[in-house]
């Protein structure tokens, strides 16, 4: 990993954030006055006008940018009408739920994703790979509030065996991730079987079965890492949408984590508490391509040799 | 060159004794191939092939792109994947019936007793593994080596094959060593555990003429060293005259001529083997003039003639080519599958 590599990313990465924080930041002052979501209609003018002056909703806009990109460096993200706390503060103590249920989602997608799309790469045109194709269109064509409804109709409300709200025992994580789960796995299980059907063609199989290489050790030592290679984009692209894909499905199950939190700030204008999400969420995207870089390298000897002179 | 001259011709001269399609007298044939035929459900691709090939011999298959060349080596391998497999016929290998055998008893086998080179080296190679352990793999699972042993096993294959810095070029990646290096990398493998027989698919087609000639020099001496039999896939004929002992001329799946390669260079029978030698560019060829070519291309599978199928581009062609000749002796050193040379003739 040379260090120019790093360096680049960091700021293609800091750039990322920055333009994300200005888009942000621009949109909602464009979109309507807070004060007017957050106080009674009747409120008297002054009252509004001193809300205004306090939380600096007075000055130009410009301004306001500038002092807010100020606090940004010294990691102040502004303070959430709402909660009256640093906006900070209010999106951490969401972070652990929208983990738990992303992270759980994410392994287990990913790991069902992978074993079906290679089982039915190597069984190609049997049922198994069929069953596979058919999951996998599924998975990418069922809306999450759909399925999750559907789910809640079912689990919970017919056959009553599964809770349909909230957060608490393993049995509320059920619903909620297998909903976040299917489209990943179904997306992950098409993108590795067709890779693992190019990569099965390639000459260099063809010379493991001519060395006596038995089969198992054929797909995981020379076809598997070779696949990989292009999984590992979507994979990045799931893992950077960690938090962002939550949105949906915490509020179909009201899971108490960062999604939910990003609706209802929307909702009620809650400018800090919104642009701290955004930042959080395209500083996830960024850290995922970054690791989907560094993963890439470390798969594929010929991205990581280019730098260096061919013998 | 003299030197290299007098092995190869002894070679062949050991092995006049026998027949055309192969040794009919002397010691048993390494590998024997009897009425082998390829296709898939719907188009027969290699139709009764009968090849046999003497320990240390080296047999030449040569023909035009798609007359079934690699199938047959494939075949004879058990290396064929669906929807191509093995219609017909058997293959005996040292003794054994291998067209009998499972997968894991094949296993076994390949890369052991038959290896394989392939064309296009430098694809034949994993990208993605250093090739210093697609060598030492070979060892550890045929040998049973360490990692550790088959690893400095491996540098001194790269030794023998003339990779220089064996040691270093251990750690290397395909990408960062040129086709001919990499041809080499291949080499050292198919050679790792002494096989009885090399099968070369094309293994210098992909490679320019100077590295070609380097690398068929290395086969040669690889395989006086070593005593293996060898058989050589290739389009070219240059390439038969250096190396044959005996020569196998496909055409649209069927062997139309079987020849010591001195007989063969010195009488070819069959039209198309004097189409083909025909094509060849001499010293003496007017620069001005027009290379000679065969009228006509090669047919599909699909649309092959019932009887001989060089018939249509034949320039000796009869109404009796509608019925298939079959292949027959022409003397000691050759057989021909061609009506206008019977045995009678």
């Amino acid at each position: 990993m040379s260090p120019g590599f790093l360096t680049l990313k960091l700021l293609r990465g800091l750039l990322t954030l920055f333009l994300a924080v200005t888009f942000v930041f621009v949109i909602l002052r464009l979109a309507g006055d807070p004060l007017r979501l957050m106080l009674p209609d009747d409120t008297p003018p002054d009252v509004i006008d001193h809300y205004r002056q306090l939380y600096g909703l007075d000055r130009p806009l410009p301004e306001q940018y500038l002092r807010y990109l100020q606090g940004l460096m010294q990691g102040d993200f502004g303070y959430s009408f709402r909660d009256r706390q640093p906006a900070l503060d209010t999106v951490l103590s969401r972070i652990p739920a929208t983990l738990l249920l992303g992270l759980t989602s994410f392994v287990v997608s990913t790991l069902i994703g992978l074993v079906a799309g290679i089982v039915a790469a190597l069984r190609r045109g049997s049922l198994v790979d069929q069953a596979v194709i058919s999951f996998s269109i599924f998975g990418h064509s069922m809306p999450s509030f759909f399925l999750g409804i559907l789910m809640i109709l079912l689990f919970a409300m017919t056959w009553r065996i599964l809770p349909s709200a909230g957060m608490g025992s393993a049995a509320h994580l059920v619903m909620p991730a297998i909903t976040l789960g299917v489209g990943g796995a179904g997306a992950i299980a098409r993108f590795t079987r067709s890779s693992m059907l190019e990569v099965l063609n390639q000459p260099y199989m063809k010379t493991a079965r001519a060395k006596g290489v038995p089969v198992a050790t054929r797909v995981l030592r020379d076809a598997v890492p070779n696949a990989a290679i292009p999984v590992v984009t979507v994979l990045g692209l799931r893992m950077g949408g960690l938090i962002s894909g939550t949105v949906v499905v915490e509020t179909v199950f009201a899971w108490p984590g960062i999604g939910q939190l990003l609706v209802t700030a929307v909702g009620q204008r809650d400018l800090a508490v919104v642009q701290t999400i955004v930042i959080l969420v395209a500083l996830t995207m960024v850290v995922a391509n970054f690791a989907v870089d560094v993963a890439y390298r470390w798969l594929d000897p010929r991205i990581a040799g280019a730098g260096k002179e061919a013998t | 060159m003299t030197l290299v001259d007098d092995i190869s011709f002894a070679g062949t001269r050991r092995r006049t004794s026998s027949g055309p399609t192969g040794p009919a007298v002397g010691p048993e044939p390494l590998l024997r191939l009897e009425g082998v035929s390829v296709g898939t459900d719907r188009v027969d691709l290699v139709m009764d092939v009968d090849l046999s090939l003497a320990p240390g011999e080296t047999l030449c298959l040569v023909g035009e792109s798609g007359c079934g060349k690699s199938l047959t080596c494939l075949a004879a391998m058990g290396l064929l994947s669906a929807p191509v497999r093995c219609t017909s016929g058997r293959v005996h290998f040292a003794g054994q019936e291998i067209s009998a055998l499972t997968e894991t008893q094949l296993q076994a086998l390949r890369g052991r007793d038959i290896s394989m080179i392939f064309q296009d080296a430098t694809a034949a190679l994993n990208p993605v593994r250093r090739v210093g352990d697609q060598v030492a793999e070979v060892l550890v699972l045929h040998e049973g080596l360490t990692c550790h042993a088959a690893r400095a096993r491996a540098a001194a294959l790269f030794d023998m094959v003339g990779i220089p810095d064996p040691r270093a070029r251990l750690r290397a990646y395909p990408h960062e060593l040129s086709g001919g290096m990499n041809q080499r990398v291949m080499i050292a493998m198919a050679l790792a555990c002494r096989p009885k027989l090399i099968v070369a698919d094309e293994a210098t087609t992909a490679l320019d003429v100077t590295t070609q000639a380097q690398i068929l020099d290395l086969l040669r001496q690889l395989q006086v060293e070593t005593g293996a039999a060898m058989i050589f896939v290739t389009h070219d004929l240059g390439v038969v005259a250096e190396i044959a002992d005996r020569v196998a001329v496909m055409y649209s799946g069927r062997i139309v001529e079987v020849a010591t390669a001195d007989a063969l260079f010195e009488a070819p029978r069959h039209p198309y083997t004097r189409g083909l030698m025909a094509c060849r560019l001499h010293v003496a060829t007017p620069s001005a003039g027009r290379l000679a070519a065969i009228e006509g291309v090669v047919p599909p599978p699909s649309a092959r003639p019932a009887g001989c199928a060089f018939a249509p581009r034949c320039p000796k062609a009869e109404a009796v080519c509608a019925n298939r000749p079959a292949l027959l002796g022409v003397g000691a050193a050759q057989a021909v599958a061609c009506h206008s040379i019977g045995p009678a003739r």
